[in-house]
């Protein structure tokens, strides 16, 4: 069984800004250390050999051509946004308390 | 932040004690018509958030699809500077949170960038030439802009909240990363600023990017070290973010290598760390932690399909590159005849391109160098505008140049025509005769105003009859000042030894 402790998972949730508790972090340790385990047995059979796969279809080389296409007015851009001033999205304070 | 400034020491004084150990990451922006991964347009200075499609926006179930064109530039900029290019390459997440990625991750490579192992050669200013080796070269996404709003001094630091731009998110980047360089020694500055000069001039030379520096188009991040002298095992780094004029990159390197003399010498250590660069008090402060390998949690981008490359695509990419800018100039001013110092100089008044075509049109290398390095570099320096912006045809040389070779005017009447022809009055010839400028070449008024002169300054006269031709000058002088400049001086100075019977 993989080792997986406290402090990893909450440095993984520090990472993707997702508030945990005590409780939370030590139940995610476990089922983090199930998830590693599964994935370790996939390595037992694909060996070095066997090259990495980043996407399930054998495609390559999917490309656009360089052509300008429709865009949103900046009133579309902005409609989903909570709060925007001077034709730009608004967002809190990046730093706080320096 | 802390305003207090740090302890350094002379430059003359860290470079006593320590090698610099430099190392640039470079951002070029490419000037494809449409960004990385949409077919929203790529233009810089457009209202705010409307360049912007679904995808720039980061909005849920889009979907990305890559630049033909980005790609092959990228691969032409690999190509340029050495590199090897990946037979295949994938583009992966890089996860961080920040307002100015709307996706809260930035779409790169990682593990294979399309470009590796390369190397360009520096040319610094007395000629001595310095090799940088290129580690790698990748693609990715521009970020949107931010506006720090609420505070005093438009920073970050005490802002209230801030604005985003995201029509510069996703423009299509192409990241170029060094080897360590080590030997520069004292050079280092020097060398910090030539090198984004000559990338600077690769990605312009290519046609695959503005390269306008004041525009964001190249913008360097610049790593220092110290290692003792003598010490095989490189010191700790810090990077100084965004120092985007050739000038500050210069500066900032020096000021990193005098700071970290400081620091070292106190029996500190260095604390590896994102610095920020003030122009202002041309200085660094402290910016954020940084260690070798950040926590971005990399993964292949499941979006997007891995790209291949094929001989056959190389080859033909390759066949597009123009000549090297440095074989250029070599080539340049063996076929000019420039010394070394006139070279540089045309160089770095930004006008080779112009004297090329100057040459090609006709006139002498060394009189079209005469124009640009002279009427025409100061009328732009006066306007604050690069010479070649100022609408000074080659034809238009040439037919100047016509004028002062079949006597119609001379030198200093040709500056005036100049004016008049970018003053928009028309031709050179048009002007001569607008503003009545020909040469007096009928002898009968020169004689009168000789003779005026003559009469007016009757002591030099004497020493002239004397046999001190050299005071000759006072009388042209009168000469050319009656006549407003349009006599031909040569001629007067003939006119007026023949007068007074002596043999010039």
């Amino acid at each position: 069984m993989a080792e997986i402790n406290r402090e990893e998972v909450a440095h993984l949730a520090r990472l993707a800004h997702i508030d945990m508790n005590a409780e939370e972090l030590d139940r995610m340790a476990g089922e983090l250390a199930v998830i590693v385990d599964s994935i370790k047995r996939v390595s037992e059979v694909a060996g070095d050999e066997i090259p990495a796969t980043s996407h399930p279809i054998p495609l390559s080389n999917v490309y656009r051509e360089d052509v300008v296409g429709e865009t949103l007015t900046n009133e579309e851009a902005l409609s989903g946004a909570p709060d925007n001033a001077d034709g730009r999205f608004k967002v809190p304070a990046i730093l706080d308390g320096e | 932040m802390s305003m207090a400034t740090e302890e350094i020491l002379t430059f003359e004084e860290a470079l006593e004690k320590y090698d610099p150990v430099l190392g640039f990451e470079v951002h070029v922006e490419l000037n494809t018509r449409t960004k990385m991964f949409s077919s929203a347009p790529n233009a810089f200075g457009d209202t705010p958030n409307t360049n912007v499609t679904p995808v720039d926006l980061g909005l849920p179930g889009v979907l990305p699809v890559v630049n033909r064109v980005a790609v092959e530039s990228s691969i032409k900029i690999g190509l340029a500077l050495g590199c090897k290019i990946a037979e295949k390459c994938y583009f992966a997440r890089k996860n961080y949170f920040y307002p100015d990625t709307p996706k809260n991750f930035q779409t790169s490579q990682f593990e294979d960038p399309i470009a590796y192992d390369g190397s360009i050669d520096i040319e610094l200013a007395d000629g001595t030439v310095f090799r940088v080796e290129i580690e790698r070269a990748h693609m990715e996404e521009d970020a949107g802009k931010l506006t720090h709003m609420g505070g005093s001094t438009g920073r970050i630091q005490g802002a209230e909240y801030s604005l985003v731009d995201y029509n510069r998110s996703g423009v299509p980047l192409v990241e170029i990363v060094t080897k360590p360089i080590v030997g520069a020694g004292a050079r280092a500055p020097e060398l910090a600023k030539a090198y984004v000069a000559a990338i600077r001039e690769v990605v312009k030379n290519l046609g695959v990017s503005d390269a306008r520096m004041e525009r964001g188009n190249v913008r360097c991040d610049a790593n220092v070290s110290l290692k003792p002298k003598g010490q095989e095992k490189f010191g700790t780094r810090t990077e100084t973010k965004n120092v985007n004029s050739l000038r500050a990159v210069e500066h900032a390197v020096r000021y990193e290598i005098q700071r970290h003399a400081a620091v070292l010498d106190s029996g500190t250590a260095i604390v590896q760390e994102t610095r920020h660069w003030h122009e202002d008090t041309r200085s660094t402060t402290s910016g954020r932690p940084k260690s070798d390998a950040d926590d971005y949690r990399y993964f292949p981008e499941p979006d997007l399909v891995p790209i291949v490359t094929t001989e056959e695509w190389i080859e033909r990419l390759r066949s597009e590159l123009p000549e090297p800018p440095a074989e250029r100039r070599k080539r340049l001013q063996q076929d000019w005849g420039y010394s070394d110092a006139e070279f540089r100089d045309v160089v770095n008044a930004g006008v080779m391109s112009s004297i090329e075509d100057t040459i090609a049109a006709g006139v002498k290398p060394a009189v079209a160098r005469k124009w640009w390095m002279g009427e025409i570099s100061r009328r732009a320096k006066v306007a604050d505008v690069e010479p070649s912006e100022l609408g000074v045809t080659p034809e238009l040389i040439v037919e100047l140049n016509s004028l002062i070779e079949s006597g119609k005017i001379n030198d200093k009447l040709s500056r005036e025509v100049l004016d008049g022809v970018l003053a928009g009055e028309g031709t050179p010839t048009e002007v001569v005769e607008a503003r009545g400028l020909a040469v007096v070449s009928d002898d009968g008024p020169l004689l009168e105003a000789i003779d005026a002169a003559l009469a007016a300054q009757p002591d030099v006269a004497d020493k002239i009859r004397g046999g001190k031709v050299q005071a000759v000058g006072a009388i042209v002088g009168g000469v050319m000042k009656a006549t407003r400049g349009q006599a031909d001086a040569g001629r007067v100075r003939e006119l007026i030894l023949q007068r007074l019977g002596v043999e010039g």
